[in-house]
């Protein structure tokens, strides 16, 4: 059985690691350290780490000083309150001062699960996307995620980086090269192509395999970056297969599906398909049970991809 | 720099406050002009900083937070030699780098303020990344008093407390006037210095338009350690313009040529005795005597 890893997790470990690195790399957290993972570099790096306590606001004010300081900071909290509740710092602090703040935000989605629909954000790349300069980055297993945490504490400049909650298979293997700002072609296929982002990118791995048992070649593209996008991956997809299938574990407004069909409608027009969160608020339960009720399953992927055939 | 010398430099600023904003047709003259006076003591005398290498290492910082009233900050910048005056005149033009609100764009400016509260949050970074750092730069935040209503505000009262910014001065210009109206009427923030010793901060009281006091503020603010200061300056919105003065009116409006002139002959009318009288007499008097000098007898009435 594949091994399950949660994002987060991947995200605390690759911290530490990086911490080794860089000396100026410094970790903020609004008392979630134990959740988001960041308390592992506070305990390797207490100098480096800062609780800014239930203040997400200031949180990402005081990591705009830091990072105009010199300073390359990672600032954790929920995705909900980072991205929701802190959103106008984050645009005027962070964003429009390009400093080099990693808002790196965990438990986005429904899979969050039992803490319900206060707790589950389906906004955040929209939001996040909206800003200008800002790179949006949502790693779809434990290897991507160290993967590309490296790369985003290397690049200079404002990021969203999106970590979830539950354990998810790890799909990639270390030799695999996953590069920010390029989508990676998982698997070929010429009937139908599945551009997922996050932990939806295994889903569609999955369907696929469905898809293939009932004779439908489906390609699946990994868009771990969804700003700035791989154009070029997403028009020979537009191009080369019947349509394109979204899947995110987020709104279908504003978000990867949003951003793809933009890069469609530009370029290569042809059919599209969204599997997302629909435009309603979740609820509480076990993740697995949220991602049936709210379409966001394999299943849910192949009725998609079918519907465009 | 002594206070002779800081008063006429003052002048100067307000003069520069004056002719940019109405060069740009808008802006906020009310609160630039209370904050006219400290921001003269930070760039002339208090502030480690040199207007050559604006990036200066070790230097210290001030951030307006109450982005509005960067004209202040600016015009204290261009007198101080960061910038050319003429180029300051550019304020709020298209393509000027002198945004509406302070950018850091600008050399010498450390922070994009304008969104109320976030230059604090900001400038509480910096002072924890010199604390870091052990660097010995110090921060300087001016805040309004209407910019406390903003929760973020106390966010940062706390974390800057905890953290022992010793380091960050905080100057809250207590004009007692927003967009509004009379804080007191809009959302009530008094007491200020209960809340901020309240959270755990060095309280200074003083008349922001004395300049003996003002040293003597940020002298206090040195020597406390383990705790950041405040500096709640009492202030006069308008300070210095007759017509200005403790109206609500005059938060969000450029002068138009006519009141330009007047201001200017005002102004420049107090500078000119300022050189010549010793200082000892009001301002109030000065201020009466300068509005005799340029043949105002009468404060303007404004709607």
């Amino acid at each position: 059985m594949t091994e399950k890893i949660a994002t987060r997790q991947a995200y605390g470990e690759a911290l530490v690691e990086l911490g080794k690195e860089y000396d100026n790399l410094v970790v903020m957290d609004a008392d979630l350290s134990g959740s988001t993972k960041t308390a592992m570099f506070g305990k390797e790096f207490p100098d480096r780490f800062f609780n800014m306590g239930i203040a997400e606001q200031n949180m990402y004010g005081a990591a705009t000083g830091l990072a105009l300081s010199g300073k390359i900071v990672c600032a954790s909290t929920f995705s909900m309150f980072a991205t929701g509740r802190a959103f106008e710092v984050i645009r005027n602090s962070v964003g429009y001062t390009e400093a080099n703040v990693k808002v790196c935000a965990s438990h986005a989605g429904i899979t969050v699960g039992e803490d319900g629909a206060s707790h589950q954000t389906f906004e955040d790349i929209a939001l996040m996307r909206t800003i200008p300069g800002m790179t949006v980055v949502n790693p779809s297993d434990a290897v991507a995620t160290k993967k590309l945490l490296r790369q985003i504490v290397e690049m200079d400049g404002p990021c969203y980086f999106r970590v979830g909650r539950s354990a998810v298979p790890v799909f990639y293997s270390e030799a695999d090269e996953i590069v920010l700002g390029k989508g990676n072609l998982v698997r070929d296929g010429r009937d139908v192509a599945i551009i997922a982002t996050g932990i939806m990118v295994n889903e569609a791995f999955e369907a696929a395999k469905t898809l293939a048992a009932e004779g439908i070649d489906a390609r699946v593209i990994d868009i771990h970056t969804i700003k700035p996008i791989d154009e070029e991956i997403i028009i020979k997809a537009a191009q080369e297969t019947y349509g394109i299938v979204t899947a995110e574990e987020h709104s279908i407004i504003g978000g990867l599906g949003d951003a793809v069909a933009q890069v469609v409608v530009k370029n290569a027009p042809c059919k599209m398909a969204m599997v997302g969160q629909l435009d309603t608020f979740g609820e509480s339960g076990k993740p697995d049970e949220l991602r049936a009720k709210y379409h966001m399953t394999a299943a849910d992927i192949v009725a998609a991809a079918k519907s465009l055939l | 720099m002594d206070i002779k010398e800081l008063k006429r430099t003052a002048f100067d600023v307000r003069i520069g406050i004056i002719k940019a904003l109405n060069n740009a047709g808008s802006g906020h003259p009310g609160g630039s002009l209370s904050m006219a006076d400290i921001v003269t003591a930070l760039y002339f005398d208090e502030m480690n900083i040199d207007p050559n290498d604006p990036k200066m290492k070790g230097r210290d910082k001030c951030i307006f937070s109450k982005g509005h009233a960067g004209p202040a900050q600016l015009s204290a910048m261009a007198v101080r030699g960061f910038f050319p005056m003429e180029d300051f005149m550019t304020l709020r033009k298209l393509g000027s780098i002198f945004q509406g609100h302070p950018n850091i764009m600008i050399p010498g400016i450390e922070m994009s303020t304008g969104s109320l509260g976030q230059g604090f949050s900001v400038a509480g970074g910096m002072a924890m990344a010199n604390k870091l750092d052990e660097d010995p730069g110090r921060i300087y935040c001016v805040l309004g008093d209407g910019e406390i209503q903003e929760g973020l505000v106390w966010e940062v009262a706390m974390s800057a407390a905890h953290y022992k910014l010793d380091n960050l001065v905080a100057i809250v210009d207590h004009n007692g006037l927003q967009i509004d109206g009379r804080n007191e009427d809009v959302m009530n923030v008094m007491p200020i210095d209960e809340k901020f010793a309240g959270f755990g901060w060095n309280v200074v009281k003083i008349n922001g338009h004395d300049f003996g006091e003002i040293q003597d503020a940020f002298t206090k603010a040195r020597n406390c350690k383990d705790k950041p200061t405040v500096i709640i300056a009492e202030t006069i919105k308008g300070k210095g313009v007759s017509f200005m003065e403790n109206q609500a009116g005059w938060h969000g409006k450029a002068p138009d040529d006519e009141q330009t002139k007047q201001a200017l002959a005002e102004l420049e009318a107090a500078k000119n005795l300022s050189v010549s009288v010793e200082y000892g007499e009001s301002d109030g008097e000065l201020l009466a005597a300068a509005n005799l000098a340029s043949g105002n007898e009468t404060n303007y009435e404004v709607n």
